[in-house]
This record gives structure tokens, C-alpha cells and sequence, in this order.
């Protein structure tokens, strides 16, 4: 069969909700939740997913140009969502990989029900609380300014900056689209859900959870304790990359997924 | 027309010249109590004085400045309930949004009603986007918010007959029957503040009165809107003044050289309104994102700035740098001798198409009492009357 590559994103519907959809590659599915930012299809991890997956790539709901329906408000509503999802389209053995608030999303999915999942891979994941009530585990976003979150999150910076002169009519509605649904979503509590973390043990598929070396959104000690709360979780550190290893190494990123998920890989 | 006078109540000593920003972060530790009472006391003998000049007192609410020491406009209104004999008392206002508990605004408003025996004018407002953050109410949907509280407040205020139940989107209250009941039946007047034309439209469907803030000729804009509201409501009567509020700043002198030298003290809030950190300027949601993303492309992370033009449309610049006469040209100030501003008032009012409520800001930064005193009282004793004069004959002549 040959392979179809897709250059752009597709509108399509599912589950009730016009979405904003990549997919790429043959192979068995991997359901790849973006962070906060966003997901285009010109990131390199798709492709190279695609070379051992069928990567199903959403905007969730309200990011991209993903419809938002009014009443959905909470990640736990994404969840729901995305297990409408992965009913309609009947997605068998899949592998469920987030990055940071795709992450918490997946985090949260997995706590449901893993019947149609066989893998679960979390990247610098957000969305338990560890620290004391005086004591954040997570930067606060929305009350940093921009240049200071682009030195916590990248290992190299400079491949952050926005230039607000140079983008796109498109690109901007996106960027902001992007940054009022996350504010929609995680705001307060900020960036976690109080219940989650004492619901993990419920997860029973193998999971890898990936941490960015220099991360300083989500340290790595945060990742850890993240892991150590999902039985039999490997935590992995990928150097040379912060808050989002997908955009940063994206080659070693997807080898590391690859090689969880191929047989004897989660021993 | 009805005037009011107003001050925000600053912390002028913490303007520090090399903060980054005067709000949200600077921390408390550059507010000295004792030097915040004195200036407490003294802002309200100011208001004080504008009752027995006959002036109206409208007061306001921030959070976490030094740019405004006024954390709850319900405070110093109950203050002044109690206090003064003849003003209206004008809360602009109350960011209902960013409140957990709009029973308790309602509780609260209604007894600063009756204490005052009827002299509230009751302004609910969205709030500026940096105060999202102490809040902490979330910035996207705020408007969803604000309706909700707006409904259940002033249901709460009508309601007679007992206990009534909320289930909303945002509030829950299994009993709503508050003690005391408002005063003014059936409620006191409603005010909110709009420079945005949506809001302007959706007051004016309510028939609330809408206050617009140093907008210069850009007001007639926001009233127009207004109008359309309202005629829009199914009303067959043209829009009353008495729904059109307009704040500037004014500053009066015996001679024109004193009235500019006080324009410039009070002037001094414009320079504070820019110096906001970064992240705290615009808070993903509290704008449309489309405006939002517009405004990034235009100036990056900076944010808006308030352009004013002249009468005939002429740009002006940035509000915030303007000199006294550019803030004059623009309509943000009226300023000089009584004569000059009554001038100027009267220039302006033709200009825009008439309000019936002119908010003026008598006070700010450095300008010490001695002076707003003198400035307020000029204005009350030869401007006012004139002025009163001048809005009757307008409003026979309509």
C-alpha cells in the first residue's frame, strides 16, 4: 500500500465535533495529543511517527480550527470527548502519546478506560499537584511574560520566538485560539486536576513517561513522581530538550515511542 | 446635567520611576500605612467637600496598585452613605465578574442604599484585563459571568416574597432573600462603564446608563451604539441623556496658568495606565481572540494604547504621553480658567451629540489637596451653574 502524505489538516467530523485533524503513515494507530500550543502539520515528529504509526493528530476541541461545543469547560471533559473519539473511529491497540496538556489529557483519559488502549506515553506531562499549598509544581503561564516561558520550556530558545511581525492572519487566530481554550481549560485550579493524581493508580496499560532534560516549566523531579504514581511507568530523560521533546529532538522522541511499543519493548 | 467628582484614591510616593509596573506586583512592602491613612482620610474630605459644593461623588475599585487604594467600592461608599447629606453616591463600579458572591454585592449595595436614603447609582463593571489576576476570576467568558451575577443581583433586589432558589451556570444558592431591600424602587439606577462597542449595544437594550472613560470623540461612537441598543429593545422613544455618562479629567485655575499647572498633576494618571507588566496587560480570553490576535501582529506582547484624535479626526498619538493641550485637542481635559472649561465642556458636549452625566476626575497622582480643593471648588461655584444653565436650554432646544 502506498503511503498517502498529507501536507495540510483536514476538517472532518467526529464524534459530533468538526475537527481539525492530521493523520499520516500506515501501521497501528498512535493518537498524538499537542500541548497547549498547538500541533501543525508541518512538525517533523509527525513524520517521523508516521514512518512506524498511523498518527492521528486533532486539534483538540477549541485549539486549531477545532470547533469548541459550549458545555465542554474541563479536560475531564476532553476525556470523555476523546473516548467518543476513539469509539467512532474504533481505534483498536493504540498507542495514546500527549505532550504537557496533551498529556493531562491523556492522563486523564487512561483513568477511565484503557480497553482500547495498549500504550500510554507521557511527555512533560502537567496536571497533578504534588507541593504544599504555598508551593506551585508548574510555571505559571499566564502571569510570565512570554520571553521568560520560552527560556523555562526550550532547551534552545530561539526556536521559540514569535515574530508578531512575520506570522500569518492565520497563524495569529490560532495562536491566540490556542492560548484562550488552554486559559478556558486550566486556569484555576492552575493547570491541574485535584483528583488526578490519587486516580492514576488506575492506569494498568504500560506507560513511558518522557521528560525534557531542561525542563523548567515541569522539572524532572516533578516527571518522576509523576511516573512513580502509574504501576510499572519507565521514566526516561531525553537531553538537549525542555517543556516539548516532540518539537525539539523529534527523531529520538519517536524512536523512544517505537521502541516502547514494538514487542518486548515495555520490559 | 449631573456632576461628578472623582478621585482614585492613589499612592502617588510608589509611582517609582523605574518600576516596570505600578500594578498587579509592586510589592506592599513601599506602602506605608500610615502615610495610606492620611491619604485615605484626605480623599474622602475631598469627596466631603463635594457634597457641600453641591458636586455628585463617584468612586471606583482596583486591586493590588498603587495607582488605587480603593480594593472595594463598597467600602468607601458605605463610608460616605453614612457621611455626606446631598450627593449621589456613583459606584463605578463593582467588577461583578471577578466576584465570588453576587448575593453579597447585592446585600451589600442595598444597604449602602438605605443608610444613604436613596442616593446610589449602582455601576457593575467588566473591570481592567490586569485584574483578572488578583481576582483570580478566570478571563475567558467573563461577560458569561458578569450577565449571570447582573441577573441574580438585581432579582434579588426585586424579589419580595421570600426565598427564591439559583442553579446558574456560575452561582448556586439554594435561598436568596436578602435584608435589607434597596431603597430606590426598583432598584437603584444601573451603570457600567464601555469603551467597547458590544457592551455599549447590550447596555443599551437594557436601558442602563453607560459611562464611557476618557474615550475623547471617540464617546459618540460608544453612544450611537448605545442607542441602537436601545431603540433596538423596542423602545419608540429616542434615547434620554440621562443614559449617557462621559468621565474626563478637569482642572480649574484663577488664572489659565494654574488650571494647566493642576491638568498636568492630574494628567499624571494617564503615564500609570501603560506601566502594567507585560503578562498582566491582556489575559488570553479577556479580549475576543480574534481582536486579540490582530493586536499582537500590530504590537507584539505590548498590548493596547489608548489613540485619541482631535474633533475632526485628526490623530493625536498615545494618550499616555500626551501633553496637557494634546489631552485638551482630544477631549480627555478640560482645563484652565472656569471660563476656558466651561468652554471646553460646552465644545465637547456639541461635538458627540450631548450626555447627561459628566464624570470628572478633580484629583490624581502628586495634585495635593490645596489645590483640588481650590480646583473643585472653582469649578462648582463657576462652572456648574453655567454648565446647568447651558444643558437645560440644550435639551429645551432638542
Amino acid at each position: 500500500m502506498l503511503e498517502r502524505t498529507e501536507t495540510a489538516s483536514q476538517l472532518t467530523e467526529i464524534a459530533g465535533v468538526r475537527l481539525d485533524l492530521i493523520k499520516r503513515g500506515t501501521g497501528r494507530p498512535l493518537l498524538l495529543l499537542h500541548p497547549a500550543i498547538g500541533i501543525k502539520p508541518t512538525d517533523q515528529v509527525i513524520s517521523r511517527l508516521a514512518q512506524s504509526f498511523t498518527v492521528i493528530a486533532p486539534a483538540h476541541p477549541g485549539f486549531g480550527r477545532s470547533d469548541l461545543p459550549r458545555g465542554m469547560t474541563t479536560v475531564d471533559d476532553l476525556a470523555y470527548f476523546y473516548l467518543d473519539f476513539m469509539d467512532a473511529l474504533d481505534l483498536q491497540d493504540l498507542v495514546v502519546a500527549g505532550i504537557s496538556f496533551g498529556a493531562w489529557i491523556a492522563a486523564e483519559i487512561a483513568i477511565k478506560s484503557t480497553g482500547r488502549i495498549s500504550h500510554l506515553v507521557l511527555a512533560d506531562a502537567v496536571g497533578i499537584k504534588l507541593g504544599d499549598r504555598e508551593h506551585r509544581d508548574i510555571v505559571d503561564i499566564f502571569t510570565t511574560k512570554q520571553s521568560e516561558v520560552d527560556q523555562l520550556a526550550y532547551h534552545d530558545p530561539n526556536i521559540a520566538a514569535v515574530d508578531h511581525g512575520a506570522i500569518t492572519d492565520d497563524e495569529a487566530q490560532i495562536m491566540f485560539r490556542n492560548r484562550e481554550t488552554t486559559a478556558l481549560f486550566a486556569w484555576s485550579p492552575y493547570m491541574f486536576d485535584p483528583k488526578l493524581a490519587g486516580r492514576l493508580h488506575r492506569i494498568r496499560v504500560p506507560t513511558l513517561v518522557l521528560w525534557g532534560e531542561s525542563d523548567r516549566i515541569t522539572l524532572p523531579d516533578y516527571g518522576r513522581a509523576y511516573a512513580g504514581l502509574i504501576a510499572g511507568a519507565r521514566f526516561e530523560l531525553i537531553e538537549k530538550a525542555g517543556h516539548y521533546p516532540h518539537l525539539e529532538r523529534p527523531d529520538l522522541f519517536s524512536q523512544k515511542i517505537a521502541d516502547f511499543v514494538s514487542p518486548g519493548g515495555t520490559r | 446635567m449631573k456632576i461628578y467628582s472623582f478621585t482614585e484614591q492613589s499612592y502617588p510616593d510608589a509611582w517609582l520611576k523605574d518600576a516596570e509596573s505600578l500594578r498587579v506586583n509592586l510589592p506592599n512592602r513601599l506602602c506605608d500605612p500610615d502615610v495610606a491613612s492620611r491619604l485615605y482620610n484626605r480623599y474622602l474630605d475631598e469627596w466631603m467637600l463635594a457634597d457641600d459644593l453641591g458636586l455628585n461623588i463617584i468612586v471606583n475599585e482596583h486591586h493590588a496598585t498603587a495607582t488605587c487604594m480603593s480594593a472595594s467600592v463598597h467600602l468607601t461608599l458605605a463610608i460616605l452613605a453614612r457621611q455626606t447629606k446631598r450627593a449621589r453616591l456613583l459606584g463605578l463600579g463593582t467588577p461583578i465578574a471577578n466576584r465570588n458572591d453576587p448575593l453579597r454585592v447585592a446585600e451589600e449595595m442595598s444597604i449602602i442604599d438605605v443608610i444613604s436614603r436613596g442616593r446610589l447609582e449602582m455601576g457593575f463593571i467588566k473591570g481592567v484585563p490586569y485584574e483578572i489576576v488578583p481576582s483570580n476570576a478566570r478571563p475567558v467568558r467573563v461577560m458569561d459571568r458578569f450577565w449571570e451575577a447582573h441577573d441574580l443581583i438585581l432579582k434579588a433586589m426585586t424579589t419580595h416574597d421570600g426565598p427564591f432558589s439559583w442553579e446558574g451556570e456560575y452561582f448556586q444558592y439554594r435561598s436568596v432573600n436578602i435584608w435589607p431591600r434597596p431603597y430606590q424602587q426598583p432598584h437603584p439606577p444601573v451603570w457600567s462603564s464601555s469603551s467597547s462597542l458590544g457592551s455599549a449595544r447590550a447596555l443599551g437594550a437594557r436601558g442602563h446608563i453607560v459611562a464611557t472613560v476618557m474615550t475623547g470623540y471617540r464617546a459618540k461612537t460608544v453612544f450611537d451604539e448605545y442607542r441602537k441598543g436601545w431603540k433596538e429593545a423596542g423602545r419608540p422613544q429616542p434615547t434620554p441623556l440621562d443614559r449617557l455618562a462621559y468621565m474626563g479629567f478637569v482642572a480649574v485655575g484663577r488664572s489659565e496658568a494654574e488650571g494647566l499647572r493642576r491638568a498636568e498633576l492630574v494628567k499624571s494618571y494617564l503615564e500609570t495606565n501603560t506601566r502594567v507588566a507585560e503578562p498582566y496587560k491582556n489575559p488570553p480570553g479577556f479580549m475576543a481572540a480574534s481582536d486579540a490576535a490582530k493586536l499582537f501582529q500590530r504590537v507584539g506582547w505590548r498590548g493596547p494604547a489608548h489613540q485619541m484624535t482631535t474633533k475632526d479626526g485628526k490623530p493625536l498619538g498615545s494618550a499616555a504621553q500626551a501633553s496637557v493641550a494634546a489631552t485638551i485637542a482630544g477631549g480627555l481635559m478640560f482645563a484652565g480658567t472656569p471660563e476656558q472649561v466651561y468652554e471646553q465642556v460646552v465644545d465637547f458636549y456639541q461635538a458627540i451629540g450631548g450626555f447627561g452625566h459628566f464624570l470628572m476626575m478633580t484629583q490624581a497622582g502628586h495634585m495635593d489637596h490645596k489645590d483640588t480643593v481650590e480646583s473643585m471648588t472653582l469649578f462648582a461655584q463657576e462652572v456648574m451653574p453655567r454648565l446647568a444653565e447651558f444643558h437645560a436650554s440644550a435639551q429645551l432646544a432638542a
